[in-house]
């Protein structure tokens, strides 16, 4: 029952994050959908992915995207689509029914348990090459930022060098 | 077919998939693009979970859904810092204004 409640919640959160016309307020049920994910990651028996994502998608990325939206302003987000709306919405039923029909019966073909070992184990034993990709790629977000944040060098006059040049 | 933990957890997924791919398809403002892929990341990481629970593997879909956390917050962060750039160099959010690589 709960999970039912729980999946209601993100579908909710998700639908109302696209189509809320203001940036801010999507992000806001953003950041509902997420809290709902780490609840629903909790009752799954995945706690401790349920806090990251908790602190990391609810916290850190809304703070992200508030800052974002901050910097770039409020924009009218109600442009017609480039593709024409009923092909959207063919495309994306398909997509659904797809996925149903190829997921739906695999759910029911559940293996059985493995006795594995722990947490810990898996992340920083048998999956070291995962954690040493997520510190390679968290520092190329790092440089990355840095690199598309940076302003350009200005003059006094406060014309960047590009517009010089042209 | 049954309501079980599954079922629910796995139709959860495949709406949240949904709702992503109809966004990608829709939007045009460049921030709303991030906000389908988050969409769509948190639909894959739900799947990762509920795919080691029921293959008897739980930990090793949880340490996958962790790698996705950590990547899926690296594009929001440099698709937002692009976002941010594009405003400032081309004054507009619109996946329109994107395809004229006009200033």
């Amino acid at each position: 029952m709960l999970h039912l409640l729980t999946g209601a919640g993100i579908l909710v959160c998700a639908i109302q994050a696209i189509r809320s016309r203001r940036l801010i307020v999507s992000a806001l049920w953003l950041a509902g959908t997420s809290a709902l994910v780490a609840l629903e990651l909790y009752l799954l028996g995945a706690p401790e992915i349920g806090v990251i994502e908790l602190s990391v998608g609810a916290g850190l990325v809304t703070v992200l995207f508030v800052f974002a939206i901050n910097l770039t302003g409020e924009e009218a987000t109600d442009l017609k689509g480039l593709i024409k709306e009923p092909l959207t919405v063919v495309m994306s039923v398909l997509f659904i029914v797809l996925l149903g029909i190829l997921l739906v019966p695999a759910v029911d073909r559940a293996a059985p348990a493995l006795g594995e070992a722990s947490l810990k184990i898996v992340l920083w034993g048998n999956r070291q090459l995962d954690v040493i990709l997520q510190a390679v790629l968290v520092f190329c977000g790092v440089m990355g930022v840095l690199g598309l944040l940076s302003e350009k060098e200005t003059d006094s006059a406060g014309q960047t060098h590009s517009e010089d040049m042209e | 077919m049954t309501i079980s933990v599954p079922n629910v957890v796995i139709l959860i997924v495949i709406g949240l998939l949904g709702v992503g791919i109809y966004a990608l398809l829709t939007v045009r403002n460049l921030i709303k693009v991030v906000v389908a892929l988050q969409i769509i990341v948190k639909a894959a990481m739900l799947a990762l979970v509920l795919a080691g629970r029921l293959q008897g593997q739980e930990n090793l879909g949880q340490s996958l859904a962790l790698t996705v956390i950590v990547a899926d917050t690296i594009v929001a962060v440099v698709g937002l810092a692009l976002a941010v750039q594009v405003r400032r160099v081309i004054g507009s959010l619109d996946l329109k204004a994107l395809t004229s690589l006009r200033r």
